[in-house]
């Protein structure tokens, strides 16, 4: 399926974030249902302020946000309804256990009971937190806590998922198992964008990789892509990438 | 050649991170807040000493040749006093020994470990005595001005109080380390701490009670028996008391005293507070198996399930609950009161409901706190789809709810007999209780829960703000009991409190 008929997930158009100097600016974004979008940049280039606007944690100073056609500025409700975030910090509660965690959870997003159990069951059992599904979290290591925030955030089934740094800190074990849930995601229809330091993980997950630097988007598309806009062939990821941000930097 | 750190150097060092923690803390870690904090600060100096001028001017004329009942009213007031300061202090060493923050840093550097403990003890001691000296300062100065400079001594007993409570926290704390080790120590001594400060003021009203039917804590002080009890007036007892009325001599003994139990409390102390600050730090979080565990999914709207978590996070966290509870100890000697008085006539009411009142509010700006700014997953909340102000009426409904379940018993004992007062008493907790939720939601902040007992010192003008509320919602409540139309006097001032906590919210700007 080309682009151009396919469905967007989120359409951000201009939009621009400010604090003590702009953090994102005048941005334009597409990513596309079904596909796996990592957003690579260097520290402080906008990545996060991005995400916490989409997921409407931050309001931005200009600039529109369409989640599945939504209007997500207008009916905030109603895109917030398909939409998960998961940032680089586990925020969960230590005095609920994983499992009701999961149903405050649904009741939130408003989850049919029946339906919230089965999938709190079954994303337990992915992530191998089933021997400690009943025990408080206040124990747990933070990969443990990545994996139930990461419950957490699909277990009200959402069409767009967006995702903070989500392997930082994480063992190679647990990093594979939160790698596959996504993946897993994606191939079931959902929308996954995700920023991340670890350019490896972008270059073997990623459909399309957005490189942000001060705030914009200089460089976009797969990885070939990126590679011929750096007018370079046979570079890794992490080439292209310091490559583009010099690029920029010296502009 | 790199020198070692002295003593001198570490010292600056705390002061420097003292000072900058202090003024972060008057200012919001605002610069432009600065200005407004020093004009609030001065605002609330000039209503102290009108405060002090009010309760203590007709003791300025006390002098020396005061008797047992006039010393025995003075010692009791220090003491009472001191039991505030040793509770603070203990809180101080407490957070002291399990915060993180510079530890690894300490321990890892080649400066002495006990130096830098004992100058960061000396640096509790200094925050102990500054509070202390900054809320006697507005009566000893009034005491001064209208009975001469000899009172100025109490500010040395004043100094020498704080060194004391330290020396005795240090002293306490590190008892239960190595009684109850590390792992309980930290609830217990904050609950120790929290009894502490509130036991001798309960004690002291329960036993007026008994002895004169009121809730006075100087009439059990001035009753005859205790009179009876208390030694000769040339006894060293009463040098602390002494010293305060212009004792030099006496002076002299208090404060060598206390340098002396302070000097040696950190001499032997020091050594031993880096010791349990490892053992602290390398309490590990076991894991806790939920005895009732969760089989099926509950149907509940967003609302109810906010409402929800919130009562099962507080029900679930001893500690928590110990440190907001500990606010209805103080309902205890009222309770007492209403039991006692219960068949003589309905004047107790006037006296009971303030202090009901005044818990209400307390109660609810801590659980407000709790629920709105002690949020541990706020990007999860904020990103569900459910509208900005339906969770905060959610969280509103969760605090109402709670201090609802705690005072209606009282409300609905108090019906049975007058149903008046109950009526105002009622309505009085509803508006003490409402005012302290809007006053945290106006300064909210984003924070663990962990850090509740720090909330106090996270905004000083929302602290400042929530007592003042409470007690004019309390007086307010009082005068309505008692037909009295100057009702609406504090009520307009509990107005005047929330407008101002309004203006200077950082939420406004």
């Amino acid at each position: 399926m080309t682009s151009s008929n396919r469905p967007i997930a989120l359409a951000l158009r201009g939009v621009s974030k400010s604090f003590d100097r702009p953090a994102v600016d005048a941005l334009d974004l597409t990513i596309y249902g079904g596909e796996f979008y990592a957003l690579v940049g260097p520290n402080g280039a906008g990545k996060t302020t991005t995400l916490r606007v989409v997921v409407g944690l931050l309001k931005p100073d200009a600039g529109s946000i369409r989640i599945g056609g939504i209007d997500a500025l207008s009916d905030p409700v109603a895109a917030k309804q398909i939409t998960a975030w998961l940032s680089d910090e586990p925020m969960i509660y230590d005095k609920l256990t994983p499992y009701e965690y999961l149903e405050f959870v649904a009741g939130l997003w408003r989850i049919d009971p029946a339906v919230a159990q089965g999938r709190a069951r079954e994303l337990i059992g992915w992530l191998g937190l089933e021997p400690h599904a009943h025990e408080r979290c206040e124990g747990f290591s933070r990969g443990m806590r990545q994996k139930v925030a990461l419950a957490g955030a699909l277990v009200h089934d959402p069409k767009l998922i967006i995702l903070d740094e989500p392997l930082t800190g994480l063992d190679a074990g647990t990093a594979r198992q939160v790698k596959d849930v996504l993946r897993g995601r994606v191939r079931e229809g959902g929308t996954v964008i995700m920023t991340t330091h670890i350019l490896e993980v972008a270059e073997r997950m990623a459909d399309r990789i957005g490189v942000i630097a001060c705030g914009r988007l200089i460089a976009e598309g797969t990885l070939d892509d990126l590679r011929r806009q750096t007018g370079e062939t046979a570079t890794s990821l992490e080439d292209t990438f310091l490559t583009l941000v010099a690029e920029q930097a010296a502009a | 050649m790199i020198q070692q750190a002295s003593l001198a150097w570490l010292a600056g060092h705390e002061l420097r991170l003292g000072w900058r923690d202090w003024v972060s803390l008057m200012t919001a870690g605002g610069r432009t807040r600065g200005r407004t904090a020093f004009v609030a600060l001065i605002f609330v100096g000039i209503f102290m000493h009108l405060f002090a001028y009010w309760t203590v001017a007709t003791y300025a004329d006390a002098g020396l040749g005061s008797d047992t009942a006039a010393l025995a009213a003075i010692t009791g007031t220090l003491f009472l006093s001191w039991s505030l300061l040793l509770s603070q202090a203990m809180e101080s060493v407490t957070r002291a020994f399990y915060s993180r923050s510079d530890l690894d840093l300490i321990l890892t550097s080649p400066a002495s470990a006990r130096k830098v403990f004992a100058v960061r003890m000396g640096r509790i001691a200094m925050a102990a005595v500054a509070i202390a000296v900054l809320l006697a300062a507005p009566f000893i100065n009034i005491l001064a001005a209208l009975g001469g400079g000899r009172w100025l001594a109490a500010y040395g007993v004043v100094i020498a109080m704080g060194a004391v409570a330290t020396a005795a926290a240090l002293a306490l704390t590190i008892a239960l380390f190595r009684t109850i080790g590390a792992k309980r120590t930290r609830l217990i001594a904050q609950i120790v701490a929290a009894v502490i400060g509130a036991a001798f003021v309960i004690g002291l009203q329960v036993a007026a009670i008994f002895s004169a039917g009121n809730l006075s804590r100087y009439a059990a002080l001035q009753s005859d028996w205790m009179l009876q009890l208390a030694p000769d007036t040339a006894s060293a007892f009463w040098w602390p008391a002494r010293a305060v009325l212009g004792d030099y001599v006496a002076l002299a003994a208090v404060f060598g005293f206390a340098a002396v139990v302070l000097g040696m409390a950190i001499a032997v102390f020091s050594r031993r507070f880096g010791e349990h600050s490892i053992a602290a730090a390398g309490v590990s979080n076991t894991a806790v198996q939920q005895r009732r565990r969760v089989l099926a999914f509950r149907r509940r709207s967003p609302a109810r399930t906010l409402r929800h978590k919130e009562w099962t996070l507080l029900k679930r966290d001893p500690w928590l609950v110990s440190q907001t509870l500990m606010q209805i100890l103080y309902l205890l000697p009222p309770a007492l009161l209403l039991w006692v008085t219960f068949r003589t006539g309905h004047d107790a009411f006037i006296v009971l409901i303030p202090v009901i009142v005044m818990a209400a509010g307390q109660l609810a700006g801590g659980l407000a706190w709790l629920t709105i700014s002690g949020e541990d997953a706020p990007d999860l909340v904020s990103t569900a789809p459910i509208a900005a102000n339906r969770i905060l009426l959610a969280k509103i409904e969760a605090v109402l709810g709670m201090v609802g379940l705690i005072f209606a018993p009282i409300v609905a004992f108090l019906a049975f007999d007058a149903v008046f007062a109950a009526a105002v008493c009622g309505l009085g907790i509803l508006s003490a209780a409402a005012a302290a939720t809007t006053i945290q939601l106006c300064f909210r902040v984003q924070a663990r829960r962990s850090h509740f007992r720090r909330r106090q010192t996270s905004s000083r003008i929302a602290t400042f703000a929530e007592a003042f509320s409470s007690i004019a919602w309390a007086a307010t409540s009082a005068l309505a009991a008692a037909g009295l139309w100057q009702a609406i006097g504090p009520a307009i001032v509990a107005f005047g409190v929330l407008a101002g906590v309004w203006m200077l919210s950082p939420s406004r700007s």
